[in-house]
C-alpha cells in the first residue's frame, strides 16, 4: 500500500478563500445575472414597501398641480395634484405582480402541454395547430377584445396576456422534448419499463427546466409591456389602481408642461425590464449546458 | 420453461420511409433490415456482425420494440410481440433487457445510479425503498462495483464502470435475453475484456440469452457461440464460431475476416480479398443480392436473383447462389 493523504489533509492543502473572493467570484463570472438581479431586486423592494415608501397615490392635493420634481415631490406631481413619487411606486407593483403572475401561468401551462405534445405524437398535430392560430392573433388585440367583452380588471389583464404566450413555451419545451426523446438514456429508460408519467416526470422535465426559465423571463418582460400598452389605451387595469401604462396616458396630454409624468414611469417601465431581460440573459448562458461547464 | 428458444425472429423487416418534397410525400424507403431471421436458445450468444449501416442497431432495436418493425415476427419464448401496444409489450420487457453502446449518454446524466439501476425493480413492482436498495448493491457487487456507488452520480464513473452499471440495470429484473447492442466498442481494449467476461460469467449463471452486435470480429470470437454476418440489411451468413472463421463459405464473409487485423501480420493467410467500393446505399440497394456489385465471384444471374439462406451444411446457412446445398467449402474461382 502507498501511503494516501487522507482528506481532510487535502482539504488542508487548498486556500480557503476569503470572504472578498467568495463574493466577488460569482459576480465576475456572471455579471449579467447580477446586474439584473440587483436592479430588480431593488424594483421589487420599492413596490413591495411602496405604501411605507410614500404616500396615497390617491390622494389629489389641487393645489399643487403640476409641480415639478422638488424636495417634496421627488417626481413632481400630475394635473390633480397627485404625487407623482407614490403612483410610480405603486405602479410598480401592477407591472410586476402582472409580470410575474403571467410568467408563471404561461410557464405552468406551456410546460405541461409542451411536454404531452412531445410525448404523445398524436395530440401533438392537433394542439401544435391550435397554438399556430392563437399566435396569429396579434397579442395587444386579443387582449382589447378580451377587455371589452368584460369588466376591466388586473385579472383579466393577467387572462388576455397569458393566452398569447403560452403558445411560446409550448414551441420551447416540444422542441426540448423532442430532442432528449432522442437520447439513449430515454430508450434505455423504456426499454427498462419506465412509462407514462414516471417518464416524463423523471426523464424529460427536468432537462426542459433551464430553457423553461429563461423562456418565463422573457414572458415576464413582454407581459409588462404589454401590460402598460393596455392601460396606455385604456383597455388596461381601471384608473383606480395606478398603473405606469395609466399614468403615463394622463400625462400625455401635459407633456409640454410637466414631461416628468411620462418619464419618469416610462424610465421605470425601461429598467424593469432591461432588468428581467438582463437576468434572462444571464440565466441562459448560465444553463446551457454547454456553456455552463466553462464556467 | 418452454422448448422454443428465447428469442426468434422472422424474416424481421425495417423500411424507414423517406419523405421529400412540398408535400411531404413518401418518395422511398431505407431499407435497414430486410428479412432477417433468427433464433436463440437459452443460454447461447448469436453474435450479429456486419460494418456500419449494415442494420445490425436497428436488428436491435426492433428486437427490444424500441422501433416498431414494418413486418416479421418477434418470438420472445414463443410468444409473438411483434404487434403488441407499447402498453401491452410493456408486460413483457422484463424479459428482454438491453445493455447500450454508449456508457455515457445512456444514463441519465441527473440521476443517481442506485435510482438508475433500481428503476426497472420499482418499474414492474418487483422491490422498493429499503428492498430494492439492498437488491441494488447485490446487483452493484454482482458486476464488480462498490455498493456504494448507488449513491453517486454516473458522471463520476469510468467508461468500462459505467458500462457495468448498464449491465446492473439489464440484470435487475431477471431478463431471459439481454440485446448487447457494441458494449465494449466504446472501452478500451483491457476494459473490454474485463466487461466480456463479465457478460459471460453472468451468461453461465443465469443462462442468458446474448444478442450480441458488434463490427469487432475479435470481440465476436471471444464471447459468441453462433455468428450471423449481415450485409446491407440482410444475413448472408450464419453458423457456428468455429466454422465462420476457418472455412467461411460467403465471399462477403472471407473478405470481411480477410480484412480484419491478425496479432502476427507474418502469418497472415496468403488469400486476401480486398472488396471494390462502397456499401451501395441501404436507400437504394443493388438488384438480386445486395453484394454483388462488390463480389469478385459474381455471376450475371447474381444482379437478378435474390438468393435464400439456406443451410448448405449442417447448421451452415449461406446466401449465396454460388454456394448450393451440399456444396464444398473450397475457395470460389474468382469471375472475369
Amino acid at each position: 500500500m502507498v501511503a494516501v493523504p487522507s482528506d481532510a489533509a487535502l482539504d488542508a492543502t487548498n486556500d480557503t478563500p476569503s470572504l472578498a473572493q467568495r463574493i466577488w467570484t460569482p459576480i465576475r463570472r456572471n455579471p449579467t445575472i447580477f446586474a439584473g438581479a440587483v436592479l430588480l431586486t431593488i424594483l421589487v423592494s420599492l413596490a413591495v414597501f411602496a405604501p411605507w415608501l410614500s404616500v396615497d397615490p390617491l390622494k389629489q392635493n389641487t393645489i399643487n398641480r403640476l409641480r415639478p420634481p422638488s424636495e417634496k415631490f421627488w417626481f413632481g406631481t400630475d394635473q390633480f395634484g397627485r404625487d407623482n413619487f407614490a403612483r410610480t411606486l405603486h405602479g410598480a407593483r401592477v407591472s410586476l405582480v402582472v409580470g410575474i403572475t403571467v410568467a408563471a401561468i404561461s410557464a405552468v401551462l406551456g410546460l405541461a402541454l409542451g411536454i404531452l405534445c412531445g410525448y404523445f405524437r398524436r395530440l401533438d398535430a392537433v394542439v401544435m395547430r391550435v397554438m399556430d392560430g392563437i399566435m396569429a392573433i396579434p397579442s395587444i388585440l386579443l387582449a382589447i377584445a378580451l377587455i371589452t367583452l368584460t369588466r376591466p380588471g388586473l385579472f383579466i389583464v393577467v387572462v388576455a396576456i397569458v393566452i398569447p404566450e403560452v403558445p411560446r413555451v409550448v414551441r420551447v419545451v416540444r422542441a426540448v422534448v423532442l430532442s432528449i426523446r432522442a437520447q439513449p438514456y430515454i430508450e434505455s429508460a423504456i426499454a427498462g419499463g419506465t412509462r407514462g408519467l414516471k417518464l416524463m416526470v423523471r426523464h424529460i422535465l427536468p432537462n426542459t427546466l433551464a430553457p423553461l426559465i429563461v423562456q418565463a423571463t422573457y414572458i415576464c418582460a413582454a407581459a409588462m409591456l404589454i401590460e402598460a400598452g393596455l392601460s396606455f389605451l385604456g383597455a388596461g387595469v381601471p384608473l383606480e389602481i395606478p398603473s405606469w401604462g395609466n399614468i403615463i396616458a394622463q400625462g400625455r396630454s401635459f407633456f409640454l408642461r410637466a414631461p416628468w409624468c411620462i418619464f419618469i414611469p416610462g424610465a421605470f417601465l425601461a429598467l424593469t425590464v432591461l432588468a428581467v431581460n438582463l437576468l434572462g440573459d444571464g440565466l441562459r448562458d448560465r444553463l446551457d449546458p454547454r456553456l455552463a461547464r466553462r464556467m | 420453461m418452454s422448448d422454443a428458444p428465447s428469442l426468434e425472429v422472422r424474416n424481421l423487416v425495417k423500411h424507414f420511409p423517406i419523405h421529400s418534397g412540398l408535400l411531404q410525400r413518401r418518395t422511398g424507403a431505407v431499407k435497414a433490415v430486410d428479412g432477417v431471421s433468427f433464433a436463440i436458445r437459452r443460454g447461447e450468444t448469436l453474435g450479429l456482425v456486419g460494418e456500419s449501416g449494415c442494420g445490425k442497431s436497428t436488428v436491435g432495436k426492433t428486437v427490444l420494440k424500441l422501433i416498431e418493425p414494418t413486418s416479421g415476427q418477434i418470438l420472445l419464448d414463443g410468444e409473438d410481440v411483434t404487434h403488441l401496444s407499447p402498453g401491452r409489450m410493456w408486460h413483457h420487457r422484463r424479459r428482454i433487457q438491453t445493455v447500450f453502446q454508449d456508457p455515457y449518454s445512456s444514463m441519465n446524466p441527473r440521476l443517481k445510479v442506485g435510482t438508475i439501476v433500481g428503476e426497472p425493480l420499482e418499474n414492474f413492482g418487483i422491490a422498493s425503498g429499503r428492498d430494492k436498495d439492498e437488491r441494488v448493491a447485490k446487483l452493484l457487487e454482482r458486476v464488480g462495483m462498490r455498493p456504494d456507488a448507488m449513491n453517486r452520480f454516473t458522471h463520476e464513473f469510468s467508461g468500462g464502470q459505467r458500462q457495468r452499471l448498464g449491465i446492473a440495470k439489464a440484470l435487475a429484473v431477471n431478463p431471459d435475453v439481454i440485446v448487447a447492442d457494441e458494449p465494449v466498442s466504446a472501452l478500451d481494449v483491457s476494459v473490454q475484456a474485463q466487461v466480456l467476461n463479465l457478460l459471460i460469467d453472468l451468461q453461465d449463471e443465469y443462462k442468458l440469452a446474448y444478442l450480441f452486435i458488434s463490427h469487432d470480429l475479435a470481440v465476436m470470437r471471444h464471447i459468441s457461440h453462433r455468428i450471423a454476418v449481415m450485409y446491407l440489411g440482410r444475413i448472408v451468413e450464419l453458423t457456428d464460431k468455429r466454422t465462420l472463421f476457418s472455412m467461411p463459405m460467403h465471399p462477403y464473409t472471407e473478405a470481411l475476416l480477410s480484412a480484419a487485423p491478425v496479432p502476427d501480420p507474418s502469418k497472415k493467410k496468403a488469400r486476401r480479398i480486398i472488396v471494390q467500393g462502397d456499401v451501395p446505399s441501404p436507400a437504394k440497394p443493388p438488384p438480386g443480392c445486395h453484394f454483388h456489385t462488390r463480389c469478385p465471384y459474381a455471376l450475371p444471374k447474381c444482379k437478378v436473383e435474390v438468393p435464400p439462406l439456406i443451410e448448405v451444411a449442417q447448421g451452415h446457412h449461406v446466401a449465396c447462389l454460388r454456394r448450393p446445398v451440399g456444396a464444398s467449402p473450397e475457395p470460389l474461382t474468382p469471375t472475369a
